[in-house]
């Protein structure tokens, strides 16, 4: 009796159980079947390219649709890539720390409560119409004000040549990008300084720090590993943006050696010129700056988890 | 230890010795240090204010530059009368179904790694999730574009299925997080009273992190919504019409690359409609920000008060 009453029950269960785990499982290898096909499409795109141009697409400078077979390389949107998302996270890392700092040490819970959530607010505004925003506002201040006032003062510096009339630049371009990843580094920045344990602070206050130096001593120590993977997640959403930045960089054909000249990005050209792309070789052109982006990005992400794991493992082990 | 490492300054004491009826204002190191500290506080405050700054600034202009443009005929009306009714709807049907496709998806993933998955297929699952995450979505675009797109035709379905590429993970992530954050008393208070594991998932715990998401899922949802770059490859040429099929052979209008192509036409009028797009979308997308962040205050008091 008893031994049939058991039997009924794990059996009704179990077969609820498998059917359920196998929905999950099912959605879960679905999940990574959906990389693995990603991964593969984007190769395969890139292939007819890849026999045609080798390695030495990566360092070709030229891209040439128009004539006849075309000339490919990718060496000026690496180039642009890498500086447009170096500069938006040298100016959007400092003010997105210290916009965390602000959140979690320094403002009243009230001023909080309303100031997270519009830093929040930011990230939620869609890139196109940030970068609308940047086409028609801020690029014509930038090449009004903003450039001929670097190039006056800081000329010196190579970065800093020549203003040109559109104000459609690499500066530019790092302007809207260093826009859209603030938020991202602001509220990843003041979650790690809630998380510094109050005694911590405390002891140093009664040592007599000041609030900088508490700020310097112990929060910023103890917040390192999670700032630079906080840095690594925007450098990897700077990378990755195609329209805010294809909207403003000027679609440059160059290698810029001031960031007040047009230029452009792995992400933009692809955005720009796959709809109106006249050959098949250009398409598969395109593919292959998708590969390259697709390894830099995904580069800059892992790392940035990898990172934080780690620091989450430390910080439950201290 | 010297006077500059910043924790105290003892070398005067013996000159001078505390006078109990100075004034109690700081001076010298301790002066300089102070100053250092407000100046500290007084850059990180400006970042605040920069970043608050620069929201307002972005929704004035796209408030006061919209809001001459939108009327009932802008929202009802097709292009060919200066409206963008498709392009409204259109998104709307596409990330509806991407939700759709998503959000199911999402959340059994996010179950079977943390109920089912042993560490290493969960550690899988994970590590796939976190790289989808961090893709750039326009690499999303030319998946599919390889996918479905090419040697066929764009469709808003395409979109769709772009879409939901990029909502999965948000969707799965969250989930993941609010399960991790049940108590382990609720599931063994259940499996005590011989549930059935199914039944201990399906009756207390997902009802438990149904708030959290039905959050990520709108949030994620707001987040698709603008997203421009995967539908300029397979969802871009469409009729001036309604499309109401996803799957018809031309492309579904929808906002976002509306706006985009409005942007790059240079054309006054073109830009007053974009302006008028973009209050349309910026609005939907903050009332829907609003909508998940007062769900994600009562679904976060649910789990805690379990």
């Amino acid at each position: 009796m008893l031994g049939r009453m058991r039997g009924t029950l794990s059996t009704k269960g179990s077969v609820g159980d498998k059917i359920l785990r196998g929905l999950t499982l099912f959605a879960a290898l679905l999940t990574i079947v959906t990389l693995v096909a990603l991964g593969f499409q984007v190769i395969k795109g890139a292939s007819l390219s890849f026999s045609t141009f080798g390695l030495g697409f990566i360092t070709d400078s030229e891209w040439n649709p128009t004539a006849g077979k075309g000339e490919f390389g990718a060496w000026v949107m690496i180039y642009g890539t890498l500086v447009t998302s170096l500069s938006a996270l040298t100016i959007a890392l400092p003010i997105g720390v210290a916009i965390g700092l602000y959140l979690a040490e320094l403002a009243r819970r009230s001023v909080s409560r309303v100031v997270s959530p519009m830093v929040e607010m930011l990230a939620a505004v869609p890139s196109v119409v940030v970068g609308f925003w940047g086409l028609i506002v801020l690029a014509p201040i930038v090449s009004k004000h903003i450039e001929p006032f670097l190039h006056d003062h800081f000329g010196f510096i190579p970065l800093f040549g020549e203003p040109q009339t559109t104000g459609l630049s690499l500066f530019t371009a790092s302007l809207i990008l260093s826009i859209m990843i603030l938020p991202i580094v602001a509220s990843i920045s003041r979650d790690l300084f809630l998380t510094v344990p109050r005694e911590m602070k405390d002891g140093a206050e009664a040592l007599g720090a000041t609030h900088w130096e508490v700020v310097r001593g112990v929060d910023l120590p103890a917040c390192a590993a999670g700032i630079a993977s906080a840095a690594l997640l925007a450098l990897g959403r700077a990378l990755g943006e195609a329209i805010a930045v294809a909207q403003v960089i000027g679609g440059g054909q160059k290698v810029a050696t001031s960031l007040f000249l047009p230029g452009d990005t792995l992400a933009s050209r692809l955005a720009t010129q796959f709809p109106g792309a006249v050959s098949n070789l250009q398409i598969s052109s395109l593919f292959y700056l998708g590969v390259i982006l697709l390894i830099i990005g995904v580069g800059a992400n892992l790392t940035a988890v990898w990172i934080a794991r780690r620091f989450d493992y430390e910080r439950k082990a201290a | 230890m010297n006077a500059d490492d910043g924790l105290g300054v003892v070398d005067d004491v013996h000159e001078f010795p505390f006078d109990p009826a100075s004034p109690l204002v700081a001076s010298g190191n301790l002066r300089r240090r102070m100053i250092i500290s407000a100046i500290a506080r007084g850059v990180a405050t400006f970042g605040a204010f920069l970043a608050v700054a620069t929201l307002g600034v972005v929704l004035f202009a796209v408030i006061s530059r919209g809001i001459g443009a939108i009327d009932w005929n802008f929202i009802t009306g097709t292009p060919q009368t200066g409206g963008i009714g498709p392009s409204l709807v259109g998104t709307l049907i596409i990330v509806m179904m991407a939700t759709a496709i998503a959000a199911p998806l999402g959340v059994l993933t996010a179950l079977y790694t943390t109920e089912f998955a042993g560490d290493r297929i969960g550690a899988a699952v994970r590590l796939t999730l976190d790289m989808m995450n961090g893709l750039p979505t326009i690499i999303v675009g030319i998946f599919i574009y390889g996918l479905i797109v090419a040697g066929n035709h764009q469709s808003g379905f395409a979109a769709a299925l772009a879409l939901a590429v990029i909502m999965l993970p948000m969707i799965a992530r969250t989930t993941q997080e609010a399960l991790a954050l049940v108590p382990g008393t609720l599931r063994e208070g259940a499996e005590a009273l011989g549930v059935g594991r199914w039944r201990v998932i399906l009756g207390v715990l997902l009802p438990t992190v149904g708030g959290a998401i039905l959050t990520a899922t709108v949030l994620a949802a707001a987040r698709v919504a603008g997203e421009t770059a995967p539908q300029i490859l397979v969802n871009l040429v469409s009729p001036n019409t309604y499309v109401l099929n996803p799957f018809a052979d031309n492309a579904m209008p929808n906002v976002p690359v509306t706006i985009y192509q409005l942007s790059e036409a240079a054309d006054p009028t073109g830009f007053q409609r974009a302006w008028g797009a973009a209050l349309c979308l910026l609005t939907m997308i903050l009332i829907a920000n609003i909508v998940a962040r007062t769900l994600h205050g009562r679904s976060m008091k649910k789990i805690e008060s379990k």
